[in-house]
């Protein structure tokens, strides 16, 4: 049971409660991530320094690595929130995760978008069968496959249960995205280019700038998260109303 | 202002242009589809207060 004034987190999974804090926050978060990402990327872009191997192409880094981060962790936001609909049938969480579907297939898209942009000129390939690459790959078809069991079940139950499972499947290729360079040590793309290991990090002069873009992308996908998810509401509601008007 | 980008400069554009391109079709989609389901979701209620009230 609550004490008298504490707040609990599942209080969010109120809609109206999730509606009202929204609100409030979205103006703020976009704000903010606005001016990182204008920020990030104008410092990047402009002001940093070609790379004495990677030429200008080292400057892709500020789309690239925010990117597949996201499109890893945008997965791993989505796991969780399926599990809770899974395990406390709160209808929010599974509004949030269909709503961040979108969000993550796009960043994985950039992410091989932007991957194979650079790898033409760095490894003389647009594309190959290596580890990280082709876990991303998968992870693409994941989301695609997600958003589409969506769309084909009428029942919104029946289609967040069986999406969650699909969800809890496809973590194991977010994951594999991530370690697939560890895992096997092999292929063409190289290690993490962030690293508590600071031999493993990317050069200060790109390191910074990265981090605010990083910080931008987030940002963006918190935005895009609550305003899609308050959609969402919006639209079952909707689609409830329409059901009543149509019983009567 | 423009960076000197040298050889890579095609490569270099061409990322920054799809996922620009990306970004904002994403942007401007949810943006969209929030717009019109909060309009119809407003008829619908303003329709039932209607025949309710």
């Amino acid at each position: 049971m609550e004490s008298a004034g504490k707040m609990s987190i599942w209080e969010y999974a109120n809609p109206k409660r999730f509606m009202q804090t929204s609100a409030w926050a979205l103006p703020w978060v976009t704000g903010f991530a606005v001016v990182a990402l204008v920020v990030g990327l104008i410092w990047g872009f402009f002001f940093t320094p070609e790379d004495y191997k990677q030429g200008s192409t080292v400057k892709i880094i500020y789309l690239h690595v925010p990117s597949a981060m996201l499109a890893i962790n945008a997965w791993m936001m989505m796991l969780v929130t399926s599990l809770v609909w899974l395990v406390r049938r709160h209808h929010v969480s599974a509004l949030a995760a269909k709503a961040a579907a979108p969000i993550g297939m796009t960043f994985t898209l950039i992410a091989l978008v932007t991957g194979a942009i650079w790898g033409q000129p760095m490894w003389g390939t647009w594309w190959a069968w290596d580890p990280r690459l082709t876990s991303f790959l998968i992870l693409f078809l994941f989301y695609l496959g997600y958003i589409a069991l969506w769309e084909a079940i009428d029942n919104p139950d029946t289609a967040a249960d069986l999406t969650s499972v699909l969800c809890i499947v496809g973590s194991v290729f977010a994951v594999l995205s991530r370690y697939a360079v560890n895992f096997w040590n092999q292929g063409l793309h190289q290690g993490a280019s962030l690293s508590m290991d600071a031999e493993e990090n990317v050069s200060d002069v790109y390191w910074f700038p990265l981090l605010v873009c990083i910080a931008g992308f987030v940002l963006l996908f918190v935005t895009l998260v609550l305003l899609r998810t308050r959609t969402e509401i919006r639209s079952r509601r909707l689609q409830a109303l329409l059901a009543r008007e149509r019983v009567a | 202002m423009m960076p000197e980008l040298g050889k890579y400069a095609g490569a270099v554009l061409s990322a920054y242009g799809a996922s620009i391109a990306l970004i904002i079709g994403l942007v401007a989609l949810s943006l969209w589809r929030s717009a019109r389901v909060r309009r119809a979701l407003e008829e619908v209620e303003a329709r039932q207060g209607r025949n309710n009230g």
